[in-house]
């Protein structure tokens, strides 16, 4: 089972390969992937050096072209897929059709992975990519049980990857328009969430208010923690109750089910996190490193232990984790 | 009504989308026979939000479908958007292999189902973002697609540039919009209760469950697994200038006014009621106020055009 780490900087992809990432993920500072945020990302230069010092410590480079092209600017795709193919990437993680399409002719011997953003929650969505385009792995969308996710992997023509830890996506990935119909901009055309332009934080006398585009999405007391205004884990009124109707600010962590995934076969764990600091790669990278080969050398007696639930839940957001769709109860 | 342009023959068919909510079985069939002699060209039937909304069995879905067949509709059968479970895919393999209805395929294991084997519609929450993808999968079998909600009319004409011959383009002309879905089920969440023991408590919401801001705004609703705008999207403007437009203008069915709506559309289409004022008597179709900011490339909830009448 490898571990699959983020990195939004040649700093961070420096903490993921020092502290015992399999594979590291990137992604072009355009929007051309789903963490099209300012300062973010690698110019070609810097994914160079960042294949240079991955390889020198035998760890792989994914990058990330996971949005989707519309009319007229396909060929920044392009552009992008022939830049990670010249500079010997290991993999691309796609989703989109068209941009799988064109990278599957243009450089067949090129190993592709299903992006979450390519949303494939069946066996039989994964055979489609797999057969069309030679997809080599698939990441599952946060949507799927354990059960689910073993079923999926017992049937898949191909491994499957999931998400370990991290910022928690609730909506199925891929066809979330939230965002976009807050903003204008979301993952699949802008390649960001709810994007910082549009936040405004606002204090009353006594309370804070977080706003996206000038919807109310959360209000505070000034002594609480405002999370960032992400639709999804906003507090709203339903039926009269106000509460986080949707989810409340929390990360997955699924620590405590690792022996469960590995049982199961799941070939990859993913890590979340490209607009996260070097601090956060490292930690979490160290933390799932140890984890994974401790339950690799003894799963039957795998218990998480304290310090890395406790390292993991206060680089949390809202200093809480959950285990997500994993767990039927959440549901 | 007001008649401005004669338009005797319409370019732009209407369709009626799936039924997006749970309603009980004999709602479900009173609307269908309601339908039958209502002008739209096409209906779409099935269920594509959850699995566990059993109004209609499989016999159920098919009856209708040859009803409206004999009423001179044409009829597709729509598939869930999120697959889950392996008892889901298994249904959605029954649909496809129905052997007389063309398929309408929301996701891509649908897709797999269909490709190579028969021609199907592909639904709006594929991701069909650019030509190549939509050649794609012409190439496989898709005959008419149906854009995503939150591209715009400028998309559109791109596609229209470089777009295969033969296939159709189908846009959500009206209705609250479908803009998400997830595992977790928030009408069970509002009641307190787990998914796998919601009660069919939505069913209790024809129309949604609404989701309001700390300040009463209505934002969204809560339909289940899905998250759907509180206003409702409404692009019976186009009606105005259909050489610009989509083939087909999709209508989402509500719990009351559907039929007004059908035919609030349909004498636009004719020309034989001018779309301002069709539109401002569709604002009163619509409790929550229109939006038609995804059209224009603005964000979805605003209303750029003027979706409520002059």
């Amino acid at each position: 089972m490898e571990l699959v780490c983020p990195a939004g900087n040649l700093p961070s992809l420096k903490a993921a390969v020092d502290n015992g990432a399999d594979a590291v993920y990137i992604g072009f500072r355009n929007e051309t992937n789903a963490r099209h945020f300012a300062g973010l990302n690698f110019s070609s230069e810097q994914i160079k050096q960042g294949l240079n010092y991955a390889r020198s410590h035998g760890t792989e480079v994914y990058v990330a072209i996971n949005t989707f092209p519309q009319p007229g600017t396909f060929e920044k795709w392009e552009t992008a897929v022939d830049q990670a193919a010249d500079y010997g990437v290991d993999a691309l993680i796609v989703a989109d059709i068209g941009v799988m399409d064109y990278a599957a002719e243009k450089w067949p011997e090129l190993r592709l992975h299903l992006s979450v953003q390519g949303s494939a929650t069946s066996h039989e969505a994964v055979r489609f990519y797999a057969e069309q385009f030679g997809v080599q792995r698939a990441v599952a969308p946060r949507v799927l049980s354990v059960k689910q996710v073993a079923s999926l992997v017992d049937h898949s023509p191909i491994p499957i990857e999931v998400f370990g830890f991290g910022s928690l996506c609730v909506m199925v990935e891929g066809r979330c328009y939230l965002s976009s119909y807050v903003t204008g901009q979301g993952p699949n055309t802008f390649g960001a969430c709810s994007p910082a332009s549009f936040v405004r934080w606002s204090e009353t006398d006594s309370m804070l208010e977080t706003r996206l585009n000038g919807v109310l999405i959360d209000r505070v007391n000034k002594d609480e923690n405002a999370g960032y205004p992400t639709i999804c884990k906003g507090r709203f009124r339903v039926n009269g109750k106000t509460s986080y109707a949707i989810e409340r600010p929390t990360s997955l962590n699924t620590l405590p089910i690792l022996p469960d995934l590995l049982r199961i076969g799941v070939a990859a764990i993913k890590i979340e996190g490209r607009q996260r600091s070097p601090a956060y790669v490292a930690t979490v990278t160290k933390v799932l490193r140890a984890a994974i080969d401790s339950c690799i050398r003894d799963p039957e007696n795998f218990r998480p232990e304290r310090a890395w639930m406790s390292q993991l839940r206060s680089l949390s957001e809202g200093v809480q984790t959950t285990l997500g769709a994993y767990e039927r109860t959440w549901q | 009504m007001a008649v401005s342009n004669a338009n005797a023959s319409p370019r732009v068919r209407l369709s009626l989308g799936p039924i997006q909510y749970h309603w009980p079985k004999e709602e479900m069939l009173d609307f269908y026979r309601t339908i039958e002699s209502t002008p739209v060209d096409i209906v779409y039937l099935g269920e594509t939000v959850c699995s566990k909304r059993r109004s209609f069995r499989h016999q159920d879905w098919i009856e209708v479908a040859e009803r409206l067949q004999t009423a001179g509709k044409e009829v597709v059968l729509s598939t869930l958007a999120l697959l889950e479970a392996d008892s889901e895919l298994g249904y959605v393999r029954r649909l496809c292999n129905n052997g007389k209805f063309t398929i309408e395929a929301n996701d891509m294991s649908a897709v797999q189902m269909l490709a190579g084997k028969t021609h199907f519609i592909g639904g709006a929450s594929l991701n069909i973002y650019n030509p190549r993808t939509l050649s794609k999968l012409v190439s496989l079998g898709m005959t008419r697609w149906v854009m995503p909600v939150e591209l715009s009319k400028s998309v559109l004409a791109g596609f229209q540039n470089e777009m295969p011959a033969g296939i159709e383009s189908e846009v959500f002309g009206w209705g609250r919009l479908p803009l998400a879905y997830s595992a977790r089920c928030y009408t069970a969440r509002a009641h307190e209760l787990s998914k796998d023991d919601c009660a069919n408590c939505c069913i209790d919401y024809p129309d949604g469950l609404t989701l309001s801001t700390r300040e009463d705004k209505r934002f969204l609703v809560i339909n289940g697994i899905q998250t759907q705008s509180a206003r409702v999207h409404s692009l019976v403007h186009e009606l105005n200038d259909p050489a610009a437009g989509p083939d087909i203008l999709r209508i989402s069915p509500q719990s009351e006014d559907t039929e007004l709506v059908i035919s609030l559309f349909h004498h636009a289409r004719l020309g034989s009621l001018k779309a301002d004022e069709a539109a401002y008597k569709l604002e009163r179709c619509s409790p929550v106020g229109l939006c038609d900011g995804y059209w224009h490339g603005e964000a979805g909830m605003t209303a750029c055009g003027r979706p409520g009448g002059p």
